[in-house]
């Protein structure tokens, strides 16, 4: 057991060799990790609307007052009504000064679905006229700062679930296909081309119609996860089946068969373990993919339902060129997504750069 | 006392361009304590002979016909359950490609003693042990430590080497080395034939070794039966094949050797192929290659006659029916 680790050794080198994927994986291991806690990180119930404060500027975190240090604090707001045009306007009220304090009481909510508890991160005291919205507030006065981490957790899911169903469908189709081969092989390498032909987005809407409209909200994630899954396995499944097509000539797979091991055996032990490499560079890889067509389908207004929130759906708001010129804190979710799609990529070109053993010499 | 009876053992393959007959009438029998040598060009036949007798050919598309007899046993119809107490424990295969025969995933030591408890009641440590003490009888260094690694971590000579042994913890009577030692270098040639002959001793096992390097074969085989387009064209002993070729076709590869005499000529060699398995030339299959080739040759296909000493060949130069004719 000397020499335990040789190659994961290997992989882990050339792997920290790739800066940019070290920084991808640091940014999603903090998106995650703020997914997970979101309720406990956001300052406030991202259902919650709140009338004073629609559509209002991200908070302005001040740190002094009177020229003396007192630590982060935020000012109240008054709003008044232009008297031309009637349109609600916020103006700073530096008299009253409201503290950020850690773990601050605000709205009550379940942490993980198991207790109640009424404890954030961050916050101020409830107030009538301030509120901490630090990516200010969206159309009905929510903050948006708590809409995204809370729309994260469907978005980052969504990719990695759907990833999931797609990469472990894929693998057994085209597991099947390549070590049966014959009119089995035919027929699916064509259904496979048949669907490939079709437009991605049309059928992605397609799919995504015949959800009901009447579904609660998780039962429509789940559908979305499904419908995403549906696309991305095929990419999948002829890869894998080319590599099966070589690795059922091995001798190791003829002893496997002639000692009576079942065909199911054959595919789960030895024939899709050897393609593993593949699947977790091609699971990285197609995570952004699911990412983006979560968000497109949601974007479009087929996916996620108000009032649960997912990145694309927030998005949905700044759709207008106006919308964006007046309140550009809407494009906000929009920077998430480019920030993850990114960490994905990065993360997956150094995980296959690390993974692929030709590539390790002149690495070295 | 043979312990395996091949008769007229032929076995054909469907294909879209024709039958392709890759074995095509071969008797030969194998007895107890030999090592039998089958030598050929690449493409003759040898490998699908073996494995006919291993029953690895999936029927269709294979046709097989005629007789092996194992011990007593008819194999050739035989189902694949029967089958399984044959294969590993009765018979063991070796194959050319050491790499391919270990699944890159697993410890080779959980692959060898998966391998040996399929043939044996023997506790799961016995096993083990029993693993172990094989690789170190193939001569593998620190066997111990090497069962729980994996194929990467090994030479392809170490691997061979490795196969062997797991091929011989299964006790088997009979082993069939298909070209063991191609995909390896000179030197380790050397040692896994060296370790083959002293196993055979040891184990008492009878030995087909197939392969087309006769240098090979003058090391360590009794007996040699050259086959050529699906036939066995020669049989004879080592020392009388190699003193006293009689075939052309025999002579032709013994001359292709290098020789220390021919220093800085042209090596021999026999002109053209190998024909291909569904456009075989009439009358003898070796005819267009051959250079005593006579009209009867293009005619009729010789059959094996019995030279005396027990040296059989089919050629028309020695027929006693050409004569006659």
């Amino acid at each position: 057991m000397k020499m335990k680790g040789n190659t994961s050794n290997r992989v882990k080198k050339a792997f920290f060799k790739h800066k940019l994927g070290i920084i991808g994986m640091v940014v999603l291991f903090i998106l995650y990790f703020t997914i997970i806690f979101a309720d406990f990180i956001a300052p406030y119930n991202y259902k919650e609307t709140n009338r004073n404060f629609i559509l209002t500027e991200p908070s302005q975190i001040a740190w002094t007052h009177d020229g003396k240090f007192v630590g982060p604090h935020i000012y109240g707001v008054k709003k008044s009504r232009d008297p031309v045009t009637f349109a609600i306007q916020y103006e700073t009220d530096y008299e009253k000064m409201y503290p950020i304090k850690l773990f601050a009481k605000g709205d009550t909510y379940k942490f993980w679905g198991l207790w109640e508890t009424d404890i954030h991160l961050f916050g101020i005291e409830k107030q009538s006229d301030a509120v901490l919205y630090l990516f200010g507030g969206d159309r009905f006065g929510r903050d948006l700062f708590s809409r995204v981490l809370m729309g994260g957790r469907v978005s980052l899911t969504a990719g990695l679930i759907g990833t999931l169903i797609s990469v472990v469908i894929g693998a057994i189709i085209g597991a099947l296909s390549g070590y049966y081969g014959g009119w089995i092989d035919v027929m699916i390498q064509r259904v496979i081309e048949i669907l490939r032909s079709f437009p991605r987005i049309p059928l992605w809407l397609a799919l995504a119609m015949l959800l009901p409209p009447t579904w609660p909200s998780t039962a429509v994630y789940v559908g979305i996860v499904v419908v995403l899954s549906f696309i991305g396995w095929m990419g999948v499944a002829r890869v894998v089946r080319g590599m099966v097509l070589s690795l059922r000539e091995k001798e190791y797979v003829l002893a496997a068969k002639v000692v009576g091991q079942s065909d199911f055996k054959i595919v789960t032990k030895h024939l899709i373990p050897n393609t593993i490499t593949y699947l977790v560079v091609v699971s990285t890889l197609s995570i952004p993919g699911m990412i983006l067509g979560e968000s497109s389908i949601s974007f479009l207004g087929l996916g996620i339902k108000e009032p649960m929130t997912s990145w694309g759906l927030l998005l949905k708001q700044a759709q207008s060129l106006s919308e964006i010129q007046a309140h550009p804190w809407l494009m906000i979710p929009g920077l998430f997504i480019i920030v993850a799609v990114l960490s994905f990529n990065f993360v997956g070109d150094a995980l296959r750069d690390a993974l692929d053993p030709y590539r390790t010499v002149d690495k070295v | 006392m043979s312990i395996i009876d091949v008769k007229n053992l032929s076995t054909h393959f469907r294909t879209d361009d024709g039958i392709v007959k890759a074995v095509d009438g071969v008797s030969f029998e194998l007895r107890e304590n030999e090592i039998l040598a089958l030598v050929g060009e690449s493409g003759c036949g040898k490998s699908v002979t073996v494995k006919t007798v291993m029953g690895l050919l999936k029927s269709p598309p294979a046709i097989i016909n005629g007789s092996i007899n194992y011990k007593g046993k008819e194999l050739v119809g035989m189902s694949n359950k029967e089958y399984y107490k044959i294969r590993g424990g009765e018979i063991g295969m070796i194959f050319q490609e050491p790499m391919s025969a270990f699944d890159p995933l697993y410890r080779v030591g959980e692959q060898a003693s998966e391998a040996v408890a399929m043939h044996s009641t023997l506790s799961k440590e016995a096993i083990k042990e029993k693993v172990i003490s094989m690789f170190e009888k193939v001569g593998i260094p620190e066997a111990a430590n090497r069962y729980a690694e994996y194929p990467h971590q090994m030479s392809g000579g170490m691997l061979q080497r490795m196969l062997i042994a797991i091929t011989l913890a299964c006790d088997p009577n009979v082993l069939i080395a298909d070209e063991p030692t191609t995909a390896l270098d000179v030197t380790i040639q050397a040692q896994v034939l060296n370790l083959m002959r002293e196993l055979q001793k040891e184990f008492n096992t009878s030995i087909i070794f197939i392969t087309h390097d006769l240098g090979v074969v003058a090391e360590l085989a009794d007996r040699i039966h050259v086959m050529y387009a699906g036939k066995i064209v020669e049989k004879a002993n080592v020392v009388e094949l190699f003193d006293n070729p009689k075939h052309p076709y025999t002579k032709g590869l013994l001359n292709s050797r290098l020789k220390r005499e021919l220093k800085g000529q042209e090596l021999p060699y026999i002109e053209g192929t190998v024909p291909r398995a569904f456009e075989f030339p009439k009358g003898c299959r070796f005819n267009p290659r051959c250079p005593h080739a006579m009209d009867i040759c293009r005619e009729k296909d010789p059959e094996l006659t019995d030279l005396g000493k027990e040296h059989d060949c089919a050629c028309w130069l020695y027929a006693t029916g050409a004569d006659s004719e």
